[in-house]
């Protein structure tokens, strides 16, 4: 039973990463129509701003992120104003390669700058851990859990009530009708991939914390991509549930496989390939994912 | 018709794999040199000043070029004809590879102490049947064929992003698949010996004299390597150009559409996702061939990045696209090699380590840039310019 709970514990702490993640995907994909596949290369650049900060220049983590929260912001916005712009009215596919290839830059230059060694982030919570019920809780996974409930009241509070959370809102419904209405859809544009890249700097932050940033973590940042395809890429609601979904899937593997003889002809480190998995076979059943919305087809 | 070589009055001639007399002519002369470069000779591309031969190296990176010209054919038959967007080409050239190593590979064993009875005994560490070329390479495109006809119904319910993101998971399963199955694969950092391209005896990994001349092992695969090239990429010109090309083509361009003019959805993108499985199948067994071994990781998201910067660059749903990107895309180290050598670009440094950016680094970073450009600026990828710079020429000097 505690391993149980340790398992899932340990499942919703990556569920947390994963949902900030998948919530720039879905941000930016449902502002703008984009399908950023270079959100990877956001969460190591995002990353190596804060441990650039905190550890080289020793400044407090708190004002670290901040000041990673600004350049990721204005590294987001650059790159929409540079490579995204010009790609306004192309194909959705054609569209997503551009990124594709804007992550292959911004990752070579962010491992660049990283270097090859795994670099401490300079966060407070190390590996510190607290015995609740049994169960053992790093610091840094309650505060991952902690983070994302805040990002997301925020951010849905942001839409709800701000101004700009309005005309987001508008432009994710229809862009030409919310630009006649006097919403710049330009600003729109920019502040989704501000906000988009910041949430990829907090991913980072969790996934590097403690255990130290390398370049691997852009391999997990990939995993998020099966959790915007099971919960449905336009939903803020499906990006958290189907962290939740992928995460478990993920953690219950890793803790169980090992266990039962007849699951070992999956092989080693399985449980890294089960998110993909989890994507066939819930687009097998729901091809627009659990929360997406079915396209209307006309000729 | 004869005077008039531009006038196009029936469908044939529409059709027609050489729309006119010059680009036959132009063809066989294109044919002609590349088969006196890959005999060793030297082309004057101009008399006296600039010659161009193909060094070893260089006759090497030409076939392997190649082969990837095979695949990236493969790959524009799903997305560029099809419209079927797939980033999971580097599973099926996987599927290709390790098939044909499998069959046409050698097996490896070693002596172990078998614990119980403490006598050795033979444990196979890899397996291979060794088999001919003509079993081995039609098997690695039909087994890789079989694994597209099963993805495929994922395709017929799926569409756009949708259906590049479960291409992408597979290419994610077929590395675990890879990793796992030593037996199969021989396993992380060793890999396994690839298929022997040995045809009837014939060996085109050995030197030896054929007709008459003398033939290194890479101009023998050379060879290999063209010839296959031709008879697939008229195949694929010539599906291109019949019903089913022309089906494939009207599911690409809106698929409710084709399926409103009876056009059966299910049945075309199969057909589309088994030939390009075929073909890459047929392109990953040969292209390890070259250089002898496979490994299990070189099939991973990059590779099948790779494929797309081919066909993007090259040209979307052309075949000579396909190759003019397959050729770029191999070349692209060579000439980063050769950029880094100015001195504008010190900034490339050739140590693993030093530098701004090293030439892998700088190679994929120009592959990003390439995409992005190409996507950008010429849609239409080299093919485009290719037929913008034909038309220009055409009416010169007049520039309408």
């Amino acid at each position: 039973m505690n391993q149980f709970l340790q398992a899932i514990t340990n499942g919703f702490s990556l569920a947390a990463i994963y949902a900030l993640i998948a919530l720039g995907f879905v941000i930016i994909y449902k502002s703008t129509q984009v399908f950023n596949f270079a959100q990877p290369a956001l969460l190591l650049l995002g990353g190596y701003w804060v441990l650039y900060f905190g550890t080289v220049w020793g400044w407090p983590f708190e004002f670290a992120i901040l000041a990673g929260a600004v350049f990721a912001a204005v590294t987001g916005i650059i790159i929409e104003r540079t490579t995204l712009r010009p790609m306004v009215g192309k194909p959705v596919f054609a569209v997503a390669i551009v990124t594709i290839g804007l992550n292959t830059v911004i990752t070579i230059i962010a491992l660049d700058l990283m270097g090859v060694e795994i670099r401490q982030m300079g966060d407070p919570w190390g590996l510190k851990t607290v015995l609740i019920g049994g169960v053992t809780i790093a610091h840094r996974q309650i505060a991952a859990i902690v983070t994302v409930i805040v990002l997301v009241s925020l951010l849905l509070a942001f839409f709800k009530y701000s101004r700009m959370g309005l005309a987001m809102r508008a432009a994710a419904f229809d862009q030409e009708v919310a630009l006649t209405q006097g919403v710049s859809v330009r600003s729109v544009f920019a502040i989704s991939w501000a906000i988009a890249a910041v949430l990829a700097l907090f991913g980072g932050i969790f996934l590097g914390s403690g255990i130290g940033f390398e370049r691997s973590a852009a391999v997990s940042a990939l995993k998020a991509l099966p959790v915007v395809i099971v919960g449905g890429l336009d939903s803020i609601t499906g990006a958290l549930v189907g962290a939740v979904i992928v995460a478990q899937a993920e953690m219950l593997t890793a803790t169980y496989q090992s266990q039962f003889a007849w699951l070992s002809w999956l092989g080693q480190g399985f449980s890294s390939v089960v998110p993909y998995l989890v994507m066939f076979i819930v687009l097998l059943f729901r091809p627009y994912g659990l929360f997406g919305t079915k396209e209307v087809e006309r000729v | 018709m004869r005077y008039r070589p531009g006038l196009v009055a029936d469908y044939q001639s529409d059709a027609a794999i050489f729309k006119s007399n010059v680009q036959r002519f132009w063809f066989s002369v294109l044919l002609v040199a590349v088969v006196v470069l890959g005999l060793g000779g030297t082309i004057p591309l101009i008399p006296g000043l600039v010659d161009f031969s193909l060094q070893t190296d260089l006759l090497l990176i030409g076939t392997t070029a190649m082969f990837a010209s095979i695949g990236a054919i493969g790959l524009n038959i799903v997305t560029g004809y099809a419209g079927q967007v797939s980033l999971g080409h580097a599973f099926f050239l996987g599927i290709g590879a390790f098939t044909g190593a499998l069959v046409g590979g050698v097996e490896v064993t070693r002596q172990v102490v078998d614990l119980d009875t403490g006598q050795f005994v033979e444990k196979t560490l890899v397996y291979g049947f060794g088999l001919d070329l003509i079993i081995w390479l039609p098997a690695a495109g039909l087994v890789a064929a079989l694994m597209g006809l099963i993805v495929a119904p994922l395709a017929f319910r799926l569409r756009g992003l949708y259906l590049a993101f479960v291409t992408l998971g597979l290419v994610f399963l077929g590395e675990h698949v890879f990793r796992e199955a030593k037996v199969v694969t021989g396993g992380v950092g060793v890999g396994r010996a690839s298929g022997v391209p040995s045809l009837f005896g014939f060996r085109f990994d050995e030197p030896g004299e054929v007709f008459g001349v003398f033939l290194a092992k890479n101009q023998k695969l050379f060879f290999l390597g063209l010839g296959l090239l031709i008879v697939l990429g008229i195949a694929a010109k010539n599906m291109a150009r019949s019903k089913v090309g022309r089906a494939l083509a009207a599911v690409r361009d809106r698929d409710i559409a084709a399926e409103m003019m009876g056009i059966p959805l299910a049945r075309y993108k199969m057909i589309a996702f088994v030939v390009s499985s075929f073909y890459a199948g047929v392109a990953g067994g040969l292209l390890f061939a070259v250089i002898g071994r496979v490994e299990p990781l070189s099939f991973n998201l990059l590779l099948s990045i790779e494929y797309i910067a081919m066909i993007l660059i090259g040209g979307v749903a052309t075949v000579s696209g396909s190759i003019m990107g397959a050729f770029f895309i191999t070349f692209l180290p060579r000439i980063v090699k050769w950029l880094a050598g100015f001195w504008m670009f010190g900034f490339i440094s050739d140590s693993p380590t030093g530098g701004f950016v090293n030439l892998a680094q700088m190679e994929q970073i120009l592959f990003g840039g390439l995409i992005i450009m190409f996507l950008i600026l010429e849609p239409l990828g080299f093919y485009g310019i290719w037929i913008r710079v034909r038309n220009y020429w055409k009416a010169w000097p007049f520039s309408y």
